[in-house]
């Protein structure tokens, strides 16, 4: 309609292929921030602070990402806070990823077989010590796998940004398709790029699976 | 500046969004039904003697999981108007959710069947069970039985994602939201009453599926085994 796909479109296209990678390092930050707060806080001696962090991931979770992003964009707007699209996007990623992370690190914490906490506190290491010398370095080993694979919800995630006008990898496809009007084959080159930044990760989350279930097999007791 | 919510302007909508998060329970129902069938049969298919069926099963799997869902249901959507064929937005939201997540549940199956112990099946042959009733008995429903609790969590994030179907004008809950706000001016009232419905919705969706498993697995019941 509107003339053909030439390599000016290419190029808008890599810029938002590049926003999307932007994107999602900034949600993996800010995510893994909050997120680490978050397992740390679903694990505290305090009862009321393993309520809070629990009620936050319950929430978070039960809400799709783009109710949140709305809210994050349009429902800051009318209450009188004008954000900027890249803001919003990035807050609401960072909050949406942060449930999810706290989790899995929640999880991996926890699985750091109990000796060693007993260990740790036989040896009179503080509470702060006892976590970082001896929990941690163990549980980073068996978080490294499961955070990989989330990294590719992540880079997936962040298409939903398009919605509140945030020209990543998806709005741009779009504001293509609005020129040249191919709607499938634009659609396609886009799945085709998200496919080449997912599909290593997700490469390297199995591999790195496969690595850790050797490690563990050899530690296993007899 | 002052800030003033107004949430009963919004709320005599609820007739609005009532039938939008109906809507939502729909399209979570046929595509959490229809997946779980491909998902299964794309399981099975990976563990195919035909190599070509097998390369068939893992390249659907990998480049859904690997491509965002969004992409997906614009592909269906204009894929099929490029072919000259008209659907209501309900059937492609639909077939989308479904060509979605049948790829997790493909996976989620696999490793079902993984840990099913090949005594199981000696001993199955042994007794002379035909093909079809080792597959049903012996590895299917043992299977289906120990991924439930991961299905279910599958599921229940497929119902969220479905709001993504609001983009292709699906009438689902998200969409009555953007309709809503875009009505009164209300987006932050608006959207934390979506937020709610959505995770009543999660929440009636965990307690069906809890009650279903106590149904379906009486023997993980009396096991003691929570689900």
């Amino acid at each position: 309609m509107g003339g053909h796909l030439n390599i000016n479109h290419l190029i808008f296209l890599g810029q938002g292929a590049l926003w999307t990678i932007g994107l999602s390092v900034i949600a993996l930050i800010g995510g893994g921030i909050v997120g680490f707060v978050i397992a740390l806080a679903r694990i505290s001696p305090l009862k009321s602070v393993r309520i809070a962090s629990a009620v936050y991931v319950q929430l978070i979770q039960g809400t799709p990402l783009l109710v949140i992003l709305f809210l994050g964009y349009f429902g800051l707007a009318a209450i009188g806070l004008q954000v900027s699209p890249l803001a919003a996007a990035g807050a609401s990623l960072t909050l949406y990823v942060a449930a999810y992370l706290g989790e899995i690190w929640r999880g991996c914490i926890q699985s750091v077989p109990k000796p060693q906490w007993e260990a740790a506190e036989g040896l009179a290491l503080s509470r702060t010590q006892r976590m970082m010398k001896v929990i941690l370095p163990q549980a980073i080993r068996i978080a490294t796998p499961p955070t990989v694979g989330f990294m590719v919800q992540i880079v997936k995630n962040t298409s939903l940004a398009s919605v509140v006008g945030f020209v990543e990898l998806m709005r741009s496809g779009q504001i293509v398709n609005n020129s040249l009007f191919e709607p499938f084959a634009i659609y396609a080159i886009i799945a085709v790029t998200y496919f080449a930044m997912c599909y290593p990760l997700s490469l390297f989350s199995q591999r790195l699976e496969r690595r850790m279930g050797r490690g563990r097999s050899n530690l296993a007791p007899a | 500046m002052s800030l003033q919510l107004d949430f009963p302007a919004v709320l005599e909508r609820w007739p609005s969004f009532l039938a939008g998060a109906v809507l939502t329970l729909e399209l979570a129902a046929f595509s959490t039904v229809c997946g779980a069938v491909l998902g299964t049969l794309a399981a099975v298919g990976r563990g195919a003697h035909s190599a070509l069926i097998a390369a068939a099963c893992k390249i659907y799997v990998e480049a859904i999981r690997n491509t965002p869902l969004l992409v997906q249901i614009f592909l269906v959507y204009f894929g099929l108007a490029s072919l000259g064929l008209k659907f209501s937005a309900f059937t492609v939201a639909v077939a989308a959710l479904t060509i979605n997540v049948g790829a997790y549940t493909a996976e989620i199956m696999r490793a079902g069947f993984e840990a099913i112990p090949r005594g199981q099946i000696e001993a199955a042959e042994g007794l002379a069970l035909s093909r079809l009733q080792i597959y049903w008995h012996i590895i299917l429903l043992p299977a289906i039985e120990k991924v439930y609790p991961a299905l279910t969590s599958q599921f229940v994030l497929l119902m969220l994602a479905s709001s993504v179907c609001s983009q292709i004008s699906a009438e689902e809950l998200t969409a009555v939201a953007n309709y809503i706000q875009s009505d009164t001016y209300r987006a932050f009232e608006t959207y934390i009453i979506v937020a709610v419905l959505y995770i009543i919705l999660s929440l009636v969706m965990r307690a069906g599926f809890w009650g279903l498993g106590l149904v379906l697995f009486p023997r993980r019941r009396r096991l003691g085994t929570p689900l």
